[in-house]
């Protein structure tokens, strides 16, 4: 991947998400959302990811955000707006990141393997990553269980949510 | 009382809905088709094509003043049709025949005869009214100019569009 | 010497043709389809309703000294071009209130639905360049992509208007495109599981092998394993074409701009050049989907009796008219191939004009319960009727 693009995707997708968080204005945060996506979408491409990166946009841009947005109307959060900063809330979860980063950091550095370039991949000749065959029999082969098993929980949070929207009706 | 509207029972057909989108298509394709071989009957292509041939007896284009066979203008500056105008598109200025001209025994015409025709209405009562026949509604439609300006027909455009009105003025005719 | 290398690094070849092959696909084609597909539009709605519709705008000859206006075999084929002039001509008008920076985004984002042209194979090959912008293989979830995104423009022109109806207008549209992406993507499935990728002009190179989806005549398409797909396959598209005109926002399923209702939807408050933008990106979005119905079920470029642009055809053709073939150089047959693609294109275009001068308006509620209780499960349980085909047609 060229590393001008991995830098320029990189930041913008950090700056849209700081923009998320520091925006007072529930839809701008939503849209700063949406571009931080797109963003790391690019960098699924900048490393041949193609099925992840169009899955990304797909679900999360296109589904996810879009539903986000919806609701953010609809709601018309006015309060949000005049909310000033909490001062204590804010120092506090500088100092939480920040020991994350230096944690996080810490932990790299003194990785055996941190200085080692990844190891790639066994591939038949010919053959390439991004194919969505070689992702689907990844997945259906090798990682059934787990598949099986989010595809439970996500059922699980479904009719969850149609036992409580039931439930403020009556 | 209350009428209750009886809801038809629908076939499956009709429930189906889609037989009922491919009838209503057929119907459009039928408007399209017959419209594309030049069946259908469709309206008059203006400037190229004119009603002007098939216009009724009784139609009522421009306001004009005509003259007789003597060269005459018939118009005697009365001012009734000024007087009856609805919307005040007529303004008359009269002056006196000179002693020496050949029709001085008509006694008065008018100097300036304007008729505003952007505020024409078309009713035809200043032709109903006038008692001696000078101003007719001719077949003129397309009255147009480019400014307010031109829009007021003056007494030389109006004989112009009028012409001549050979005759006995009604009133004087025993026949009529 | 570094500046050097990374420009040497730079494929400048892959790039120009990508720009190349942009360009004329959306300065040339595209654009020029959008705005004539507004004429026929007009022209079409005319003929339905027994009306003549605009026959007299030629080309402005008489700007240049002519006596009169240039007018070729209709008339009224300048009407785009005077449309065009108009649009820029008009007062740019921003009503005070709206929220300026999404005012002036919504617009912007109404073109995205070009993007998705980048994935679609407009041609076969043209001098052995391949005539699709890229050639990955997630064109379909590329386009999938493209198209779930293209709602963010009428949502956020909605919103910034900051007034009711367009507020309506942006909701609705939201509702009923999630509604309907879903179906749209479950009835391609079928297509998937019967061909194996998501390549999409391999797709279309397997159907000028072999039939086309709809029409398996020849190749391996001429079998009965084929024609009992016809079942699980005409199903899809029916929910496809659909769902297809739910999402480009067109009768009978144009909620968010239903002008009896909405005064026009999310748009209400653009003027100008802004309004233009949303009128081409929903014509554009129009084009996409027909593009997507030519590639998915009728064979995209390929027409039996053409051969692609290297000069080759289905077996069957290429034994009977191979001489001919090779009379006419290549890039002729590639030309002739982007033209039958967009000649099919402008087929669909027409028959969604005759679809929207022939429906009334569904009413909100009937829309969405249509996406969600009956499309949305008629694909989902087609998925399984085209595996049970597939299934038993392997077994055989």
């Amino acid at each position: 991947m060229n590393p001008i693009l991995f830098w320029l995707f990189s930041i913008l997708m950090l700056g849209f998400g700081i923009s998320v968080v520091a925006n007072r204005n529930p839809v701008a945060s939503a849209l700063s959302l949406v571009v931080s996506f797109f963003c790391l979408a690019a960098l699924y491409v900048g490393l041949d990811a193609y099925v992840l990166a169009s899955i990304q946009v797909v679900v999360y841009a296109g589904a996810v955000m879009v539903l986000f947005l919806f609701i953010i109307m609809l709601l018309d959060l006015k309060a949000e707006v005049r909310r000033k900063f909490n001062r204590l809330a804010i120092g506090g979860g500088a100092v939480v990141a920040i020991g994350f980063a230096a944690q996080l950091l810490g932990v790299l550095g003194s990785h055996p393997r941190g200085d080692q370039p990844f190891p790639a991949l066994k591939l038949a000749e010919g053959e390439t990553l991004s194919d969505l065959q070689k992702v689907g029999e990844t997945l259906f082969s090798q990682h059934t269980l787990p598949f099986q098993v989010i595809g439970v929980l996500i059922l699980v949070a479904t009719i969850g949510v149609i036992v409580i929207s039931k439930r403020e009706l009556k | 009382m209350a009428y209750v509207v009886q809801r038809p029972e629908l076939t499956f057909k009709e429930k189906a809905y889609l037989p009922s989108i491919l009838n209503g298509l057929k119907i459009t394709f039928g408007h399209f088709k017959k419209m594309i071989k030049g069946e259908t009957k469709v309206t008059m292509q203006y400037p190229e094509e004119k009603w002007d041939s098939q216009l009724p007896e009784h139609y009522r284009g421009a306001p004009t003043l005509v003259k007789d066979e003597h060269d005459r203008e018939r118009c005697v500056a009365c001012q009734m049709c000024e007087f009856i105008c609805p919307p005040r598109a007529i303004t008359i200025k009269p002056e006196e025949i000179p002693s020496d001209n050949k029709f001085a025994k008509v006694e008065k015409r008018p100097r300036e005869f304007e008729i505003d025709m952007i505020r024409c209405i078309y009713c035809g009562m200043c032709e109903e009214v006038c008692p001696e026949q000078a101003i007719y509604l001719r077949k003129d439609y397309a009255i147009n100019g480019l400014t307010r300006a031109e829009m007021v027909h003056n007494k030389a455009k109006l004989y112009e569009l009028g012409g001549v009105f050979a005759g006995l003025v009604h009133k004087w005719n025993p026949e009529k | 010497m570094m500046t050097l290398a990374f420009f040497n690094s730079i494929p400048w070849e892959m790039i120009l043709w990508a720009a190349g092959k942009a360009i004329f696909v959306i300065f040339l084609v595209v654009l020029p389809l959008v705005s004539y597909t507004v004429y026929a539009e007009r022209r079409v709605s005319a003929a339905i309703q027994d009306r003549v519709g605009p026959n007299r705008t030629g080309f402005p000859t008489t700007l240049l000294g002519f006596k009169k206006d240039l007018q070729l075999f209709l008339g009224g084929l300048g009407q785009p071009i005077a449309d065009a002039v108009k649009f820029i001509l008009k007062e740019d008008f921003t009503p005070g209130g709206v929220k300026q920076f999404y005012f002036w985004l919504a617009p912007c984002l109404a073109m995205l639905p070009l993007v998705s042209l980048a994935f679609i194979p407009f041609g076969s090959s043209l001098f052995g360049e391949k005539m699709v912008i890229a050639d990955v293989n997630v064109g379909v979830l590329g386009i999938f992509a493209v198209t779930g995104c293209s709602v963010y423009a009428i949502v956020l022109a909605g919103w910034a208007s900051n007034s009711k109806y367009p507020f309506l207008g942006g909701i609705r549209s939201s509702s009923q495109m999630i509604a309907y992406e879903l179906s749209m993507g479950l009835s391609i499935i079928p297509i998937l599981m019967l061909f194996g990728s998501m390549n999409l002009s391999d797709l279309v190179q397997y159907q000028a092998d072999n039939g086309w989806l709809l029409l398996p005549l020849w190749g391996k398409g001429w079998s009965w394993e084929r024609w009992l797909m016809l079942v699980p396959l005409g199903i899809s598209f029916i929910i496809f074409m659909i769902s297809v005109f739910a999402e480009t926002n067109r009768l009978p399923f144009d909620m968010p701009e239903s002008e009896t209702e909405l005064v026009a939807g999310y748009h209400t408050e653009y003027s100008s050049m802004k309004f233009a933008l949303f009128f081409l990106g929903e014509y554009a979005a129009m084009i996409v989907g027909s593009a997507l119905m030519v590639v998915f079920f009728f064979g995209g470029w390929s027409l039996p009796f053409i051969p692609d642009g290297n000069g080759n055809a289905a077996p069957l053709f290429q034994s009977i008219f191979g001489g001919i073939y090779a009379l006419l150089p290549n890039w002729v047959w590639g030309l002739a191939n982007i033209t039958v693609f967009f000649g099919k294109v402008a087929l669909i275009l027409i028959f969604f004009i005759w679809v929207r001068w022939t429906l009334p308006r569904f009413r909100f509620d009937q829309l969405i319960k249509l996406g969600w209780l009956y499309l949305f499960e008629i694909a989902l349980a087609n998925i399984f009727l085209t595996a049970a085909v597939l299934a038993f047609t392997n077994s055989k």
